[in-house]
């Protein structure tokens, strides 16, 4: 066996096989490689996508034996005109919101802080990235322990800086302080992963360009606003967007830290949807809410990533 | 022709391999239930039947958070999982509808299985479908319903007894009605008792299952909440479900939370109400009476430190939360012979009462109605007052869509303090209404 790679395979092929495939065009070879992936995505993707859309005009209920009647656009009407719905789309926007931000703000400010050349920062960095490294279903377990009032960490930490009695006030039964119980928690385990696409970002801008603007007697100050951050910005929107889309999925964190309580202040809409599709068995309404999330998802995301784009050719 | 010879030899090794899965199958049992103490009890006991009938028996337990989702699903995909399964009581409905049990009726005729034998509340809770018709799908396995625990040894404090009599002018001793409830949970709330803090009550008040729900109708039962007109239960909610006596029942509810519940119990239920009494935190505790014999047992709490009451009585009469399960067959079980058969050794009366000894709770009157029973332990005769009163949630097939609508409705009430009882429960109505007329039941 002698030659590159290429033709030792060709050597190597059944003369039956290498018979046949030398009739096929280019274009047919490549329709070859990426039929199968072509019909996977048709039947775990976009079939199973037009079936909800179906469903969704539909009372369907997947646990009951009975006729199916086509309703129109009723179970639409029903979910936009629902009060629960909309406490549940402003719970998800409060959460979206806020944990982005702060995922932003620290993460890339612990990035640009690991950036800098000093002693153990390889172990610093493990040591940031470990709570990503975890279950959420684990981690919003044991962030019930860290807020309960009479024996949680949290709260005790919040009574040795502020002086406020640890068990008087509770985390994730108070009103107003659930909200944040969860972006508190969602912030602490996924800030780490802004940080890191923030360091890959930072770890791009090549030293020469710095090294120019210290020529140009640019301040420290400037430097940081018309170099790092432009051309920190597109890893950053990146982050935004995973960060957008995991979150406006969340599930696991949330339900084993509140249930979605006190109330419904906390049930996000994947929360909402889960219970309508899989615990009141309502599949029809249940697609109808699905498709309408996947609208604002797919609408949003696509907005997001033009503009990424144009900041990218920048 | 290697080729050949290689997808033979496959397709024989996988012939083979397949089937001595399913000739070992066959011979197996597959009871599913809740992962539990009483499941471990069911276990051992279930080794007698393996010697009698020479089979082999797996079990499959979910933790309860989870043990409705997957069981659920596993009914509603018309899975092969579980041969016999002990379900929860609000099930029976929709498992019935949906041909996912077998109906007993002619098995328990030519058996010679009597209903009558069984204590009649958990017959027409954990058996019948529809309600109060003689058809059965279930054998009633473990009688549960919610009931009180308390420190008796703090109730005992002379100290504390004074200070309680000057207080509230009455004694302080086991309430004799929810009223008394709430001062004694009041009484112990942020109370310093050695050097520790204590608090009043662990109550239901679990947000994503069923907690809340099965906290607040203790209270809602006995201040005159009803499901609907018993006559026409489907029409006609209003007035029952948001009556007066309901929403004096809800606001009750909430008081007894406000003014005695331990710190942080916005979420708990059975497993954080058992940690947070065991732990010394609260003085009183409502659960399920599955966990009364743990507390027994218990080094820190249990013997005479602990004692147990039915769920008090409230203006409109005494009623509790019944909890408890039956045993069913699955209708799509390979295995029905060997199913029928456990069912058959299982409603044998002394085996009934070999499963209350080894830590179940046989609903069945020979065991329960035996002489010495109610003071064998210290908590037997308060499981059989509180047998005596019990109430089930509906039991319907569309049983989730109507837990849901009041978990939210009560939470945000209760908990969260939105609103008044009054729209709680009006909103409750709004709600039920809508599911009854999409299940064409209006």
């Amino acid at each position: 066996m002698s030659g590159n790679p290429i033709d030792r395979v060709a050597q190597a092929t059944p003369p039956a096989i290498a018979k046949k495939v030398r009739g096929l065009s280019d274009r047919a070879i490549a329709w070859l490689f990426v039929g199968p992936s072509i019909v996977l995505l048709l039947a775990v993707n976009i079939f199973p996508l037009i079936w909800t859309i179906n469903l969704s005009f539909t009372n369907f209920k997947a646990n009951r034996l009975r006729d199916v009647e086509y309703i129109g656009t009723r179970n639409y009407e029903r979910i936009l005109t629902d009060a629960d719905t909309w406490n549940s789309m402003q719970a998800t926007a409060h959460f979206l919101f806020w944990t982005i931000f702060f995922q932003v703000l620290i993460g890339f400010t612990l990035a640009y802080l690991i950036n800098k050349k000093f002693k153990g920062n390889d172990m610093w960095t493990t040591i940031i990235v470990l709570p990503m490294m975890l279950s959420p279903a684990v981690v919003g377990n044991f962030w019930t322990f860290l807020y309960q009032p009479q024996i949680g960490l949290f709260n005790y930490v919040i009574e040795f800086f502020s002086g406020v009695d640890s068990s008087s006030f509770s985390m994730i039964g108070d009103v107003n302080l659930a909200p944040w119980s969860i972006v508190i928690v969602d912030t602490w385990m996924w800030t780490p992963f802004v940080m890191l696409i923030c360091l890959a970002g930072l770890r791009s801008i090549p030293d020469s360009i710095y090294e120019a603007a210290e020529c140009d007697r640019a301040s420290k100050w400037r430097q940081f606003w018309t170099l790092t951050i432009p051309m920190a910005l597109p890893f950053l929107m990146l982050a935004v967007l995973f960060r957008g889309i995991e979150n406006f999925k969340m599930f696991d964190l949330v339900v084993q830290l509140t249930g979605g309580g006190p109330g419904s202040l906390t049930t996000l809409t994947s929360i909402d949807l889960k219970r309508e599709a899989f615990e009141k068995w309502r599949t029809g309404y249940a697609s109808a809410y699905a498709v309408i999330l996947f609208v604002t998802v797919f609408g949003l995301a696509s907005i997001y990533v033009k503009a990424l784009n144009k900041v990218k050719e920048r | 022709m290697k080729a050949s010879k290689l997808l033979m030899a496959t397709a024989l090794t996988a012939a083979t391999v397949t089937g001595a899965t399913r000739a070992a199958a066959e011979g197996d049992l597959t009871l599913c239930w809740a992962a539990w103490d009483p499941a471990n009890a069911l276990v051992e006991l279930s080794k007698g039947f393996e010697t009698e009938t020479n089979t082999n028996m797996s079990f499959e337990f979910v933790p309860w958070p989870n043990f409705a989702d997957r069981m659920l699903n596993e009914l509603n995909s018309n899975g092969t999982l579980c041969d016999l399964l002990i379900g929860d009581s609000q099930w029976i409905g929709g498992a019935a509808e949906n041909g996912n049990y077998v109906k007993l009726n002619d098995f328990f005729d030519q058996e010679g299985i009597s209903m009558d034998d069984f204590i009649p509340a958990t017959v027409t809770g954990y058996a019948e479908w529809p309600k109060g018709t003689p058809n059965y799908w279930a054998l009633p396995a473990y009688a549960d319903v919610v009931g009180w625990t308390y420190r008796r040894d703090w109730f005992e404090r002379a100290e504390l007894m004074a200070e309680f009599k000057e207080t509230y002018g009455y004694d302080l001793g086991v309430p004799a009605d929810l009223g008394q409830l709430k001062d004694i949970a009041a009484f112990f709330q942020g109370r310093e008792i050695d050097g520790k803090t204590v608090y009043g009550a662990a109550l239901y008040t679990e947000r994503g299952s069923e907690g809340i729900t099965m906290g607040v109708t203790n209270a809602l039962y006995n201040f005159g909440f009803e499901y609907g007109n018993p006559e026409n239960p489907y029409g006609e909610l209003e007035g029952y479900v948001n009556s007066a006596g309901a929403v004096a029942g809800l606001e009750f509810y909430k008081d007894l939370y406000d003014a005695g519940a331990a710190p942080g119990s916005s979420n708990w239920y059975m497993g954080e109400n058992i940690d947070a009494y065991k732990s010394g935190q609260v003085a009183l505790q409502m659960n399920f009476a599955f966990i009364w014999p743990g507390v027994n047992a218990d080094p820190n709490v249990g013997g005479d430190r602990t004692g147990y009451f039915a769920n008090p009585p409230g203006p409109a009469g005494q009623f509790a939360q019944l909890g408890g399960q039956g045993i069913s067959v699955v209708a799509n079980t390979d295995n029905m012979e060997a199913a029928m058969a456990y069912i058959k050794w299982f409603a044998q009366a002394e085996v009934q009462a070999q499963w209350t000894e080894m830590g179940g709770a046989s609903a069945m009157r020979s065991v329960v109605e035996a002489e010495g029973f109610a003071d064998k332990e210290p908590y037997n005769q308060a499981f059989l007052d509180s047998m005596a009163i019990v109430k089930d949630f509906w039991a319907e097939p569309s049983y989730a869509s109507l837990l849901l609508p009041m978990q939210s409705r009560v939470h945000n009430y209760v908990i969260a303090g939105q609103g008044t009882a009054q729209e709680a429960l009006d909103g409750l109505v709004a709600d039920w209404v809508e599911v009854f007329e999409d299940e064409g039941l209006r």
